[in-house]
């Protein structure tokens, strides 16, 4: 296979497959998970303002009060690199052409100049969360290979394509495929992994926030 | 494997539910839940991380509930759960857990991590990995009806007391009495001035209100070990005595985990609603201060501050009025960092404080109070939970600090005057 035919067959058929075992994958795992269902909480329920899933779904967002203290890195580290992986998967110019062409949907793109310097802080800052991994005893103590692992298939995507877009080490056909290599293991990799936390994490807001506005109490 | 692990098992099995499955999969290892544990922010040892004090029943999860995870168990590549290693875990979901749920408050997955120990509880409780401490407690509540062995005997010989001492009677299975009221052996034994108190309030108050011979005793030692079994009969004695006696409210003790067992587990226990309402006492003074039916004269002028108990606080949705009855009657009245909602536990909740062996982390754990303390520097310490009180006690002690330790109502009660008339009964 030469690089033409590599990337012919990442945008073609391996792009099927994976997204393919990704929808499936995530349906799957969310059947599994939520289906399992919960008893019905038969106290009398307390009903306080702010207090319920939804709540509960949006305040999880934002770092409880003194917690930024106590784990800076997590905090600004972890805010950093979600954002800026939204902003170069969403809003760099050359992947909203592919939804478009995927869904018919398309939104106004970021320059790629922004898009550049979007990708190297969130590298930046996957790294920092990297090395405070391998730092902080509880973290450390917690880690195991699916750590590593996805970590490293959340940084391949971002590095192969700012290194395609930059022309660095390889012709720009095969950092390209390489590229989109890279994403469909993440896509395939995703709902099986702690990656999955992108979808079931609405979930565990809500019951934590239901169970604990149930008591009157906004968690 | 051993029968008693196949009943663990199974008992786990059918605790793990959605909202489990959930936190499980959602969980990124980020240690942020450590930060909010007194066991781990005292000891700094990482296998007090809340989220792994539950290894083996997320093990058991993925090996039993995800198609993953069953395909590792078939080709061999999963580590069951063993005896040996729920022995091992005895520490961590007892000792080093009391159920304070500061951990929930901060996973930012939003995780009720709480909610899974208090179900893994249940599967060490049937496997028999529960500590003899708890177990103690739980069997005397059933056999003979206090975790602490006190008898129907013991509270007349101090409603007698407290009769002479107030001159105010104590009524005993008063049937259509709009409230009944619970008590905590340790008031029983130690803190006897809380049924005055009660008295005091509620003639003032011109409320009705009894004690029951067969439901005196509030607290649920089967909650806290985790053995619905246990936590079910002993909730069944105090629905039966309120039907019997038809009262509206019954009142739980100042005691935070009799609270959570009557307040929110009680009826999913029983398997049907109440028929009375459960309120904690301080919920109660906080009504009726707000009616207007508690007056008191005088303040206390020292230096006080309150420590929330868990399970009244961030556990129990009793946040407000606790502080308004402090300013009715404390003319100092100070808070600590993190008071209320996010209050750290005084280290003896969810059972831990009857675990001999856990004494020394306790104390190790008590530092976070100590420094909490050390802030605002109190003359005394008000709290609403008998236990709260006792592990507060020991730990004052034990870092010589020379702050004595009140309950809210008592404290209360003496405010009120003596020679009120009653009013409206
Ligand atoms: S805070 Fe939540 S996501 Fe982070 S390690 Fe603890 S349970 Fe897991
Ligand atoms: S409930 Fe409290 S003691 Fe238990 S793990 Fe969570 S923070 Fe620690």
């Amino acid at each position: 296979m030469n690089e033409m035919q590599f990337l012919t067959w990442v945008r073609g058929d391996g792009l099927d497959y994976a997204v393919g075992i990704f929808l499936l994958g995530v349906i799957w795992r969310l059947i599994e998970i939520y289906s399992l269902g919960r008893k019905k909480d038969i106290s009398a329920s307390r009903s306080v303002a702010g207090a319920s899933g939804w709540h509960t779904i949006f305040r999880r967002s934002l770092p409880p009060e003194g917690m930024v203290k106590k784990s800076p890195v997590s905090y600004i580290g972890g805010y950093t690199f979600h954002i800026g992986l939204f902003i170069v998967v969403f809003l760099f110019a050359p992947h909203i052409m592919l939804f478009q062409s995927l869904f018919g949907l398309s939104w106004p793109a970021l320059p790629s100049q922004f898009i550049d310097l979007a990708a190297v802080v969130t590298m930046a800052a996957m790294v920092v969360v990297l090395v405070d991994r391998i730092n902080k005893p509880v973290k450390r103590y917690l880690s195991t290979f699916g750590d590593w692992f996805t970590w490293t298939v959340t940084f391949l995507p971002v590095l192969t394509g700012w290194m395609a877009v930059q022309h660095l080490l390889l012709p720009y056909t095969t950092m390209l495929a390489l590229h989109i290599l890279s994403v469909e293991i993440l896509l395939v990799v995703l709902p099986f992994t702690k990656l999955f936390h992108a979808f079931t994490l609405f979930g565990s807001r809500w019951y934590n926030g239901t169970v604990n506005g149930h008591k009157g109490v906004a968690v | 494997m051993s029968a008693s692990l196949e009943k663990g098992v199974r008992v786990l099995k059918e605790v793990i539910d959605a909202p489990i499955a959930s936190y499980f999969s959602s969980c990124v290892h980020c240690g942020l839940c450590a930060e909010a544990c007194l066991f781990y922010t005292e000891t700094g040892d990482p296998k007090y991380t809340p989220i792994h004090k539950l290894e083996p029943m997320r093990r058991l999860y993925e090996q039993e509930y995800t198609l993953l995870g069953r395909l590792k168990k078939m080709v061999g590549l999963s580590k069951p759960v063993t005896d040996a290693e729920l022995g091992e875990w005895q520490e961590l979901v007892y000792n080093s857990c009391t159920l304070c749920g500061r951990c929930s408050a901060v996973c930012p997955v939003g995780n009720d991590i709480v909610y899974m120990v208090r179900k893994f509880r249940e599967g060490m409780s049937a496997s028999g990995n529960a500590p003899d401490g708890i177990k103690g407690a739980a069997n005397r509540t059933i056999t003979i009806g206090s975790p602490m062995g006190v008898k129907l005997p013991a509270v007349k010989a101090q409603m007698k007391h407290v009769e002479e001492d107030y001159g105010i009677p104590i009524p005993l299975d008063a049937e259509g009495a709009e409230y009944m009221v619970m008590l905590s052996s340790m008031e029983i034994i130690n803190f006897p001035e809380y049924l005055g108190a009660i008295a005091k309030i509620m003639k003032q108050a011109g409320k009705t209100w009894t004690l029951c011979s067969t439901a005196f005793e509030a607290t649920n030692a089967g909650m806290q070990i985790g053995n619905a079994d246990l936590a079910r009969v002993i909730v069944s004695r105090i629905v039966e005595g309120a039907e019997k006696l038809k009262v509206k409210t019954v009142i739980s003790p100042e005691c935070g985990h009799a609270y959570t067992a009557l307040r929110w587990e009680g009826a999913n226990l029983v398997g049907r609603p109440f028929t009375f309402e459960v309120k904690h006492i301080i919920e109660v003074l906080g009504e009726f201060q707000e009616q207007g039916l508690l007056k008191t004269e005088g303040f206390e002028t020292d230096r006080l501050t309150f420590h929330d108990p868990c399970q009244l606080a961030r556990r129990g949705g009793v946040i407000e009025p606790q502080r308004k009855l402090m300013k009715m009657v404390a003319q100092n009245f100070v808070e600590m960092p993190d008071a209320g909602y996010m209050n750290w536990c005084c280290g003896g909740g969810g059972g831990a404080s009857a675990i001999e062996e856990g004494e020394e982390l306790r104390l190790e754990a008590f530092k976070v109070k100590k420094s909490q303390l050390d802030a605002v520097r109190p003359d005394r310490l008000v709290t609403a939970c008998a236990n709260c009180r006792i592990v507060l006690e020991e730990g004052l002690e034990h870092y010589q600090m020379d702050i004595p330790v009140i309950g809210l109502t008592e404290m209360i009660a003496e405010h009120i005057p003596d020679q009120t008339k009653s009013e409206g009964a």
